[in-house]
This record gives C-alpha cells, structure tokens and sequence, in this order.
C-alpha cells in the first residue's frame, strides 16, 4: 500500500514518555527507547506490569506524545499516521459497542472514513469471512463468546486493511484453550493480508509463538533491555509449540527479563515452561 | 414451564391484591368502622364508579400539567446536559447546585410561584413539574454522556474521529438507556408534583385539590376515589415510559 519498501513500519528514535512532569505524581514510564520494525514484522513487546509497553503501543498509535524523541509509522510522522488511518487497534477488552450488530461495529472505522454503504457491507462481509464469524453479522456483541467478540474487534482493526496492526494484550482475558485458538488465527489473519504487528504481551510463550522478534523491557523508567530474534520459521502449527526452538526461544526471553544471560549461566537446562 | 411461571408470576401479586382488598372490607364491616375513618373498598368504588367525569376531569387537569411539566423538563434536561459535558467547568458549578436543589423538598417553592403568578394560572405548577423532571434528567443523561468506556473512545481517536463524531457515535448512544432510567423514575415524580403542588392553593381544580377539599367535607370515600384516579394516573405515566424503553432497545436485554 502506501509503504515503500525502504521505509520501516515502525521509527521509534529516543523516545521518553514522563506523566505528571514536574508534579509530585511524576511518573518516568519511559527512557530512550529505540526501536525500529520492518513492513510485515511480528513484533512482541514483554516486561513486568507498569515496564511501559502499553505506553509505548500507544506512542505509536499516537494516543500519547512522546516527552522526548520522534516516532514515525510508514514513513509519516505518527500523528499523520493517525489521521490517515494508518493503523488498526485492539484492546484487552473487545470495546465492541453494544447498541450496534457484529457488522456495524466492523464498519465504525469505515463510517468514519466515509465509505458508502454497500461498500461497507461488502467489506464487513469479507472481514467477517476472514475471521469465521459469517453468520453472526446481524447479533449483538452480548451474543458472542469472549473469544468470538475478541475476533469481532481483530476484524475491525483490520476493516480498512491498515499496513499496520496494534495490540494491546488482546487475548489477556481469554481461557487457555481459546488464547492459543486466537494466536493461530492471528498467524493466519496476518500472513493473509501482510500486516507488521506490534504485539504487547505478558505471556513469553505467546510472545514466542507469534513473534519474529520479542522486545524485552525492564520493570519502570521502561527501557529496551534486549531484543531476541525467534527463529521459528514463518509457518507456524501447533507443532511449533512442541519444537526445541520453542523452549530455547522461552529460556532466552525469561533469562532476558531476569537480568541473566545463557552465557552466563552455566546450566542452560530449561527450567520448566510457565503455563502461559 | 415457562407459561406456569408466568402464570405463578402474574397470579401472585393479583391474589395478594385481592386479599388485601378482602381484608380491608372485612375489617371496616367487622369493626363497624366509621366512613370518616376508613371507608370500605366498595363504597370507594362506588364513589368513584359514580363521579367518573369529575375524576376524569380533574385527572385531566393534573395530568396535563404534569405532560407538560415532564415534556419541557426533559428537553431543558437533555439540552443542558451536553452542554455539561462538553464544558466540564460548568458542570462543576452546576452539579452541586442540582444535588442540594434535589436534596430540599423544592415543593414549597410552588408558594412563592403562587403569589408571583395570578391565582388562576396553572404556570406555578408546571413550572414546578418541570424543575424536578428538569434535575433528574440532567443528572443522568450527563452521566450517560460522560461516563462512556475509555476503550471506545481510544477506539475513536484512533480512527481520527472528531469530537462532534465521538459524542454522536459513542455518547450519545451510550446515554440513551440512562435517560430512559431517568424518565422512569421522572414520570412517577412528575404525577406527584403535580399532586402536592395543588396543596399550595392556586387553582382548585386538579386530583390534589379535590382531595383536600373532600377529606375537608368528611367524605372519605369520595376522597379515595380521587386517590384512586391518581393512582392510574401514575400508573399510566410510568407505563408508557417503559413501553418507550422497551420500543428503543427492540429485543436487546442486557
């Protein structure tokens, strides 16, 4: 789409975010953070409660302004990115709303672009496809499961086909066996329509199951500590998930949040894979 | 099953009524009660079987002016809370003012509206219908307005949506069932302003004034028989605010 090939997804240069800046209530969220994303990348962001990854998901969605430092999504800086609609978002929360139909919440971002109304329709129609919901266009939100409303609000973000997909723990409130449901849907979703992915997670195995690269962040003022490449190759199965690579990549990114590094620790057995 | 219950669920409470009805004209048949301290149920039904165009009239008379009152309060009330919740430094001038306003029985006031106003005019009691309908409105429909999911409204400003686009997408649909709450509680409220107000002397033509005056007269049953015209008129108030809500939400419980 509007991504040239040389440009990266994601440009985020020496961002720092501090709330309350001179208050007694100042809050350092985030310190100088560098981080750069390559168009169709799936990258994680992981780190203890309050290390500032939904503050740095939303300096990208330019929900927030950084303190310091720039951030510039396909190219533009991020606030143009906002008004182009550059992006698409999700929540731990669906945020569905619930005076309107499973289609008419997929066609809101649509609406406010002003698309037509067979257009939209169309479009809700195919987003509903791609999503496996096709009969519940016309239900309300309150009739859906949780892991079904959760695919309701992934097919949003991605009605208007953004090069872009931001996400905010989205499958956090979903029961083990539907989470690892919706993280291959995600995997299918996103290699269908080639979106980069900006994933916030507190869950290593997820981050290493859906991610190309995990960025590991440290408990607050949030800095980058390390990234970690997952070499899982790009088709993933639930095969993936019994694979050595998987543990390895598990084992790295605990020891990465710990402080520790594999070189440095002398026994690099796998300590037992946490459940989630 | 389900029919049996609905069944059980509608019965009960009519036999209760009955019994009730039962014991009261029991009681003033058996303790030989005097009609000027209680009169039976048959003889109230009677009385009010007997003056139905006279209830029917004053009926009218406080029921319009509670229509009215309900009709105007609710549009001021709406209006006034988007202008609320637009500017919130209003609203903290405003909200103290509609709770202590709430919290004093505002009533009286319609005595001082009296002397304002000529003896004949039915403004005082509308206007004091309006007032009460005014604030119950007010209240809730700008919590409805302002009290919306932080989630959606990240949602919108992500889509780039202008304010105007988010207060008529997300607010204004979000404060729908809170008016509807106020109007449930609103239009009881209003019958019963409309009541007291007549207590206050104007005009003496509406339910409130002809039971007053019938008590005064020691005609107990005759009073009662107003009271029960009041009571329908609550009654038909408050169901046709749930007939409203029942018509917006079409089909959707939650």
């Amino acid at each position: 789409m509007s991504a040239v090939v040389n440009t990266s997804a994601v440009e985020v240069a020496g961002a720092s975010k501090i709330f309350n800046e001179g208050t007694a209530n100042q809050v350092d969220a985030l310190l100088d953070v560098n981080l750069t994303i390559a168009p169709g990348e799936f990258v994680s962001l992981i780190g203890p409660s309050g290390c500032g990854k939904s503050t740095l998901l939303r300096l990208i969605a330019n929900l927030l302004e950084p303190t310091q430092g720039a951030i510039s999504v396909n190219g533009k800086t991020s606030a143009q990115s906002r008004l182009d609609q550059d992006y698409g978002m999700a929540f731990q929360q669906a945020g569905l709303f619930d005076w309107r139909t499973v289609s008419k919440n997929i066609e809101l971002p649509l609406e406010l672009k002003g698309w037509d109304k067979k257009k939209r329709a169309v479009r809700a129609a195919q987003m509903l496809e791609l999503v496996k919901l096709e009969e519940f266009g016309n239900m309300y939100p309150w009739q859906l499961s949780g892991g079904m409303q959760q695919r309701v609000a992934i097919a949003r973000a991605l009605a208007a086909h953004p090069p872009l997909l931001l996400m905010d723990e989205p499958f956090g409130a979903l029961d083990e066996m539907t989470r690892e449901y919706m993280q291959g849907e995600l995997l299918r979703i996103c290699a269908e329509t080639s979106t980069t992915v900006v994933f916030v997670t507190h869950s290593i195995p997820e981050a290493v199951y859906l991610s190309n690269r995990v960025v590991v962040m440290s408990p607050r003022p949030g800095r980058i500590l390390e990234v970690i490449d997952v070499n899982l190759g790009s088709k993933r199965s639930e095969l993936t998930r019994a694979a050595d690579g998987f543990f390895r990549s598990i084992t790295s990114v605990r020891e990465a949040l710990r402080g520790t590094h594999a070189d440095h620790v002398a026994s690099t057995a796998i300590r037992g894979v946490e459940d989630r | 099953m389900k029919t049996l219950d609905r069944v059980k669920n509608i019965a009960t409470p009519f036999v209760f009524g009955v019994l009730f009805l039962a014991l009261w004209e029991s009681a003033v048949n058996g303790f030989d009660l005097k009609p000027y301290f209680l009169a039976a149920p048959s003889k109230i039904m009677e009385q009010f079987l007997n003056n139905t165009t006279r209830i029917w009239e004053a009926t009218a008379v406080s029921g319009s002016n509670a229509l009215v009152g309900l009709v105007i309060g609710t549009i001021l009330g709406i209006a006034m809370s988007f202008i609320l919740s637009r500017f919130r430094f209003l609203s903290q001038l405003i909200t103290p003012l509609a709770i202590s306003l709430n919290a004093i029985p505002i009533f009286v006031l319609v005595a001082v509206l009296n002397n304002m106003y000529s003896i004949t005019s039915e403004i005082p009691r509308r206007f004091m219908v309006t007032l009460v309908v005014y604030f119950i409105v007010l209240v809730n429909v700008a919590r409805g307005l302002t009290q919306v999911s932080s989630i959606q409204v990240e949602l919108m400003r992500s889509y780039a949506a202008s304010e105007f686009a988010i207060l008529r997408k997300v607010r204004v649909p979000n404060a729908i069932p809170y008016l509807f709450t106020a109007l449930k509680v609103a239009a009881p409220a209003s019958v019963i302003t409309a009541f007291v107000s007549e207590y206050f002397g104007g005009l003496q033509n509406g339910l409130g004034s002809r039971i007053t005056s019938n008590i005064a007269n020691s005609k107990n049953a005759a009073a009662w028989a107003y009271v029960l015209g009041a009571c329908l008129l609550g009654l038909a108030f408050y169901t046709v605010s749930i007939i409203l809500e029942s018509l917006t939400r079409k089909g959707q419980t939650k």
